[in-house]
């Protein structure tokens, strides 16, 4: 489903990731962990372009981009990539003048031109999903952080992407709030959705995760069964990571 | 006395409503238009484009930095020296609106940059094009923002209007100018254009409220 070759990416003369290899085969859920500033959230951010690559290759679906071509001119792809890669950010960032239903039904509206009362059943539907039946009014500045990544995340779902890149999703959620959004992650990884979760959360990513990578330094430096993993590392980077986290 | 002098105004009003009109008319269309090209030398000073980015600045500098009377005179009085002859009433729309649409293009320049960029990758991400980012997600926010300066500059406009009479258009000041020309009733018609004038700001400012209300709606009125 995802097939990433020598990724690389250089900000101002440093390195971030240097040469990648990764695929993620459909219905799998890959957690990536890793120190801040390793690299994780720019692996994620290259999967859809927000991040423009420096070199390398990535495939989602039928769709491939290579970063040799400059990014204006192959503007189209990019936009077939996001469509099939949906996102998930750390600060949510819905549409804050627009009602969590509007926020859902923008894309397939907009986007995909569907019809509007379609759109709006479906999205009606993918509230409900995450737990926010009866909130479709409400704008996001009065939903709690844990409610608006949950309507984010009924917006990534409207897309009916093929798969769905999670930035540290519970990153910005106040400790009361990040079960809520787990569970909702949970349930989708239930469903076999193809998902990439850059995520802080060890033990959701041990729990949900089939396969976790650990990054640090911009190189994938372990990789395996989630359980493995997190059971027995096999590097001593790994190993002095996790020790810090689980102390 | 005081009679006498209503009674004036009032035989006026007609030619006064008329020059209104043109007032109205010369401060909406020019306000629009100003509001189009203004748009456009935003986009080119965020364009990144360096010639396009220089020229907007430039453009920028030189609308704010002369005095609008100097530039209607240039206009009408200045053009025809070589060879660009325009009537009164397309020489004031011309310089009105590029006048306004300096000070709009700052406006609207600083209210797109201050929408958080994490609103473009949310767009983005979605698959929506530039230009659709742009008018559903980008705008919407931004106009929040450019409402009341823009407003405040609409304003500043239709008072601006009255430089008109200088270049024979016959909008209000200038009707009122030949009413005491004829009637020598200084006072009086000066301070009934004033009334006017007036009138029409706050006819734009009731405006404004109204849609500042619509565009700040989802911002949350906590009460406890």
């Amino acid at each position: 489903m995802i097939e990433v070759h020598g990724l690389a990416k250089r900000f101002s003369g440093i390195d971030v990731l240097r040469g990648i290899d990764l695929s993620v085969s459909r219905g799998e859920v890959v957690a990536i962990i890793g120190p801040s500033g390793s690299g994780k959230t720019t692996l994620l951010r290259c999967l859809n372009w927000l991040e423009v690559p420096s070199a390398g290759t990535i495939r989602i679906g039928a769709t491939e981009i290579d970063a040799g071509i400059q990014a204006p001119r192959q503007k189209a792809r990019i936009r077939q990539l996001r469509l099939r890669a949906a996102f998930v950010f750390q600060s949510f960032n819905l549409f804050p003048h627009m009602t969590a239903l509007e926020n859902v039904m923008e894309g397939p509206v907009v986007v995909k031109r569907e019809r509007r009362d379609q759109a709006r059943a479906r999205g009606l539907a993918l509230l409900a999903r995450v737990g926010l039946a009866g909130r479709e009014d409400v704008y996001p500045q009065r939903l709690s952080g844990g409610q608006q990544q949950r309507v984010a995340i009924a917006r990534a779902l409207a897309m009916e992407p093929e798969v769905i890149l999670f930035d540290e999703p519970t990153s910005a959620l106040d400790p009361e709030l990040v079960g809520e959004v787990l569970a909702v992650i949970r349930d989708l990884a239930r469903e076999q959705r193809t998902m990439v979760i850059v995520t802080h959360e060890m033990g959701f990513a041990r729990d949900v995760a089939d396969r976790t990578i650990f990054i640090d330094g911009g190189v994938i430096v372990e990789q395996g069964p989630s359980a493995a993993l997190f059971a027995a590392p096999r590097e001593e980077r790994t190993r002095r990571f996790l020790r810090k986290f689980l102390s | 006395m005081i009679g006498a002098d209503l009674q004036l105004v009032w035989e006026s009003a007609p030619f006064l409503l008329r020059g209104a009109l043109y007032t109205i008319g010369l401060s909406v269309s020019s306000m629009a238009l100003g509001l189009i090209l203004g748009f456009g030398i935003a986009l080119a000073r965020l364009s990144g484009i360096r010639p396009l980015v220089l020229l907007a600045r430039i453009y920028v500098s030189f609308i704010r930095g002369t005095p609008l009377l100097v530039q209607l005179f240039i206009i009408y009085y200045g053009l025809p020296e070589i060879g660009i002859r325009l009537g009164p009433i397309p020489s004031a729309l011309i310089g009105f609106t590029l006048s306004v649409a300096g000070y709009n293009s700052e406006i609207l320049r600083g209210a797109i940059a201050a929408v958080d960029r994490e609103q473009w990758e949310a767009s983005a991400v979605i698959g929506m094009t530039w230009t659709q980012a742009m008018r559903r997600v980008i705008m919407p926010q931004a106009a929040r923002t450019a409402l009341p300066p823009l407003a405040n500059s609409f304003i500043a406009l239709v008072k601006d209007t009255s430089l008109a009479a200088t270049i024979q258009v016959p909008e209000l000041f200038r009707e009122a100018q030949l009413i005491t020309a004829r009637t020598f009733e200084i006072f009086a018609m000066y301070i009934a254009a004033a009334v006017i004038y007036w009138v029409l700001s706050s006819f734009l400012a009731v405006g404004q409220h109204v849609l500042e209300a619509r565009v700040n709606r989802h911002v949350a009125v906590l009460r406890a």
